[in-house]
């Protein structure tokens, strides 16, 4: 932490100064510290800083039993927490090859998609927050709160949910679930059209996005920019599509590409996914079939000495996880491949030679979770 | 290119590589001193195209320390881990990739904060999560901590 | 027709006359001054705490919520807590800082809006003073607060400061061209700088509505560069707390903050008053010119009623603004206001000379 520099502010234009944007920073939503050199206002490199928020949770996990790993998950990418169970649970379910009902398929991919438009709408929200429109920030949170009820409702938490457990869920769905989403549906179809009168087509807004924070596909590739803010750059990372779970190959939705790949077309991906999760939610949830809530498990789950890899579509991109396993009922090693910890690299190479407010709007368009970085 | 042709341009480019069963993705074990010119081959030839490196990964075997990387060509759809190994537990070094892929930078940080595994040619070799001064590497399994790991 | 308008100088005028009856000269305006000064105070401060009120409530409104509803009957006395709350609290002097500057910052930017408010006219015969070129007064009175807000980020030693400074004083010099310009087109219509007489002249009909449409296009503009020139709105780059965190007051605390917030609702109310005075007629009620039974009617609204209405409509306006567009850049900023705003000013002072030379105004 030698980096500090209390050395007086000389002229602004000849030479570079450093500013500490974080770890007590309105924008970088959370515990990142990015000290920035800045000439006058245009960004010339910068440094993220990591690990205020690190807690070893793969240090954790060795010796940690897989259902106990899932509440940990939980705690990384919060805005995708059922995602990121999803994905311990896929890992222990392939390793023991167990065939779960197809209602908890049916559920998981629709608590997922559920997942993902709350976490894009809390994404929307502070973008336009940081974009200096605070009122966006209450139409997302106020949107936000009817997925978080429908998730109250059957999970009986808010936040950090832990609803799956290997083999299915951990209880039944409330039976209002159908209702509630439904509903939320039909609001939510409603109100998406207000976001795009608010942000979307605001000439202040376009203004501000269109053409800063370019990333090219190659590079996107390269850097390992995954979710939205990668396939606004062309590259096609779905693992919904390419490597399908739950009932996303029965479900008909489009992969939302582009080819620009700056800051706005990131906000458009977005967006667009919104309406293609609810799409999918639409055409799942009037047939969740009838049958259990989960299959048979073992009391102690012991995955077969081995390696698996599982990679589930979070919010923001691809989440990995790489488990060793010794035949113990701990993993011997387990690594949390975290979509934010990719994306974070490209931060430097997108904002240098834009100015400090097109690098709020880049760091905002990447979408950052600190604790996902972290880990 | 299915796992056997992989296997054979491997085995072409590094003969020494020595194959692992796994039903997910073909492993392969490079040595550590061919594993810079042979992902560099990987990504560049137009056949094999891996351009995308989705995880790297430190872990500790207790006996050698080694380092995993997951490669998937975004051209072709074929995925390739391969592993290398660092038997020095005192001063592990392995050459950097992060000129390849660029992702590797921070993957490479987190793997030497960690788990103390040093990258040569490496831009910006620093801890990443952990206090500069901290003394040890976490993800050891030989690491102790008496103050914040409560062993049961 | 305007002998139902009450004359507030029927009030003053013995007041003053008595004063110099009683006293020496030089006490008398001593007296007067001090007079004056304290309803001034006054009347900044409950305007300053029912503005920070109304700001939050519109707020509020625009962003699905309650506001402040605790303190008092919907929370009126919200703001009245949240200053004595400022009062009380600590004032951090910050290490290496410039403690003059850093120190007289507040009061410069709440001085240049105290001044500014002497000249505008809020009732007939009530002003505190009338100046014969109270326009050029105003401009060039409420530009001073720049100085403050400059010397603010430069005496922190805070970089964001610095930056937020730096972003006020380009935003500022550069739209004050506009505000002047657009100021200047109603003068060439009015034929002067004294509100007064300004006011006067929208006896038969607002200028708004008498000078076609350049006048409402120097009212648009108006409204624009000066929200610009509060660091307002979608213009609130000195402060942009996502970016600069607060920008120039980041280092501020207690009541030396709460000058600045002061100052930005004065600076907000200012500006609100000269665009209702000059654009939307001030204290004139509202007048059609030949319709001498409708006129009648409309005096028996009070002045004041009229002159407090038109300002709280622009204040809710610049609220409007404030709430739902996000923020420029700087250079987008820059760019408004000297690729489009100043050529567009300029253009529109050339159609109205030429409509009031012609005479084809109302």
């Amino acid at each position: 932490m030698k980096e500090v520099i209390h050395t007086p502010v000389k002229a602004l234009e000849e030479e570079e100064y450093h500013i500490n944007m974080g770890p007590q920073h309105p924008s970088t939503h959370g515990v990142l510290r990015l000290v920035v050199s800045l000439q006058g206002e245009i960004v010339k490199s910068l440094k993220p800083h990591c690990g205020y928020i690190h807690r070893g949770i793969e240090k954790m996990c060795e010796k940690d039993t897989y259902p106990q790993i899932i509440h940990l998950t939980d705690r990384m990418d919060y805005l995708s927490a059922h995602i990121n169970n999803h994905g311990v649970c896929l890992l222990v379910e392939d390793a023991l090859q167990i065939e779960v009902p197809e209602r908890v398929k049916y559920i998981r991919t629709i608590i997922d998609e559920l997942t993902r438009i709350q976490s894009h709408q809390l994404w929307w929200a502070c973008f336009g927050m940081d974009l200096g429109g605070l009122t966006c920030f209450f139409y997302g949170l106020r949107d936000r709160e009817k997925i978080l009820d429908i998730f109250e409702e059957s999970c009986g938490s808010r936040l950090l949910h832990s609803y799956y457990t290997p083999g299915g869920l951990m209880w039944d769905i409330h039976p209002n679930f159908q209702k509630s989403v439904k509903d939320f549906i039909k609001y939510f179809r409603k109100k998406i059209k207000d976001y795009d009168r608010l942000l979307s087509g605001n000439i202040i807004f376009m203004e501000r996005t269109k053409n800063v924070g370019h990333l090219s596909k190659e590079d996107a590739i390269s850097y390992g920019i995954t979710g939205p803010s990668g396939r606004a750059s062309g590259f096609s990372c779905d693992i919904r599509k390419h490597h399908p779970y739950g009932v996303y190959d029965k479900a008909d939705f489009r992969e939302i590409l582009f080819t620009e790949g700056d800051t706005y077309h990131r906000y458009i991906a977005r967006m667009d996914e919104m309406h293609e999760s609810m799409k999918i939610i639409e055409q799942l949830i009037d047939n969740i079939p009838a049958g259990d809530f989960s299959a048979k498990m073992k009391a102690v789950i012991k995955l077969p000495a081995g390696e698996y890899y599982q990679r589930v579509e979070t919010a923001r991109g691809e989440m990995g996880i790489y488990c060793i396993s010794d035949g113990n009922k701990t993993p011997y090693r387990i690594k949390f491949r975290s979509p934010n910890f990719s994306n974070l690299g490209v931060l430097d190479h997108l904002s240098r030679g834009f100015k400090i407010a097109d690098l709020v709007a880049i760091g905002a368009s990447l979408d950052f979770v600190i604790p996902d970085i972290d880990r | 290119m299915d796992q056997d042709k992989l296997k054979e341009r491997i085995t072409a480019l590094v003969p020494e590589a020595e194959f692992e069963e796994n039903k997910q993705f073909l492993t392969a074990f490079i040595p550590a001193g061919k594993l810079h010119t042979a992902a560099q081959n990987l990504k560049e030839a137009e056949d094999t195209a891996f351009d995308y490196l989705f995880c790297q990964t430190g872990v500790d075997m207790t006996k050698y320390l080694m380092v995993v990387y997951h490669l998937n060509s975004t051209k072709h759809g074929h995925s390739v881990v391969l592993k290398v190994k660092a038997d020095d537990r005192v001063n592990p070094a392995i050459d950097t990739v992060c000129d390849i892929w660029r992702t590797a930078e921070f993957l490479e940080r987190e793997i030497y904060d960690l788990l103390g595994i040093h990258f040569n040619n490496h831009p910006d070799m620093r801890r990443i999560f952990l206090d500069e001064n901290w003394k040890g590497h976490p993800l050891r399994k030989d690491y102790k901590d008496e103050v914040n790991i409560v062993e049961l | 027709m305007a002998s139902f308008i009450y004359d507030f100088s029927l009030l003053t005028k013995p007041i003053h006359e008595a004063l110099y009856h009683w006293l020496p000269p030089v006490w008398a305006l001593i007296a007067e001054m001090t007079l004056i000064g304290l309803i001034f105070l006054l009347f900044y401060a409950v305007v300053g705490l029912f503005l920070v009120y109304a700001e939050r409530k519109v707020c509020a409104f625009m962003q699905n919520r309650v506001g402040p509803n605790r303190v008092g009957p919907y929370g009126i006395f919200q703001t009245i807590a949240d200053f004595i709350k400022l009062l009380m609290k600590e004032l951090i002097m910050i290490k290496n800082s410039d403690k003059l500057l850093f120190n007289i910052a507040p009061f410069i930017v709440i001085i240049a809006s105290f001044m500014a408010i002497a000249a505008i006219p809020f009732a007939k015969g009530l002003h505190a003073i009338d100046f014969d070129i109270g326009i050029l007064y105003v401009i060039a009175v409420s530009s001073l607060g720049v100085v403050g807000v400059l010397l603010a980020g430069w005496s922190s030693n805070n970089k964001y400061s610095l930056i937020g400074a730096m972003r006020s004083g380009a935003q500022i010099v550069s739209y004050e061209l506009s505000v002047g310009l657009s100021l200047i087109t109603i003068v060439i219509l009015a034929g002067t700088m004294q509100f007064s007489a300004i006011v006067e002249g929208q006896a038969n009909g607002w200028f708004i509505f008498k000078g076609h449409i350049p006048a409402f296009i120097a009212f648009v503009l108006f409204l624009i560069s000066s929200t610009a020139e509060t660091n307002r709105g979608p213009f609130d780059l000195a402060e942009a707390e996502s970016e600069l965190t607060a920008g120039y007051h980041t280092e501020y605390s207690g009541i030396k903050f709460a000058f600045f917030f002061l100052a930005e609702y004065m600076n907000m109310f200012i500006v609100a008053s000269i665009a209702a005075t000059v654009f939307l007629g001030g204290w004139m009620p509202f007048h059609v010119s030949s319709w001498t039974g409708f006129n009648n009617i409309m005096d028996y609204i009070p002045p004041f009623v009229w002159y407090f209405g038109k300002t709280a409509f622009v204040i809710f306006l610049m609220m409007w603004f404030k709430w739902t567009f996000p923020r420029l850049r700087i250079d987008q900023l820059l760019t408004l206001e000297w690729k489009y705003l100043l050529p567009i000013n300029l253009v529109n002072i050339l159609v109205m000379a030429f409509i009031v030379l012609m005479g084809w105004h109302f």
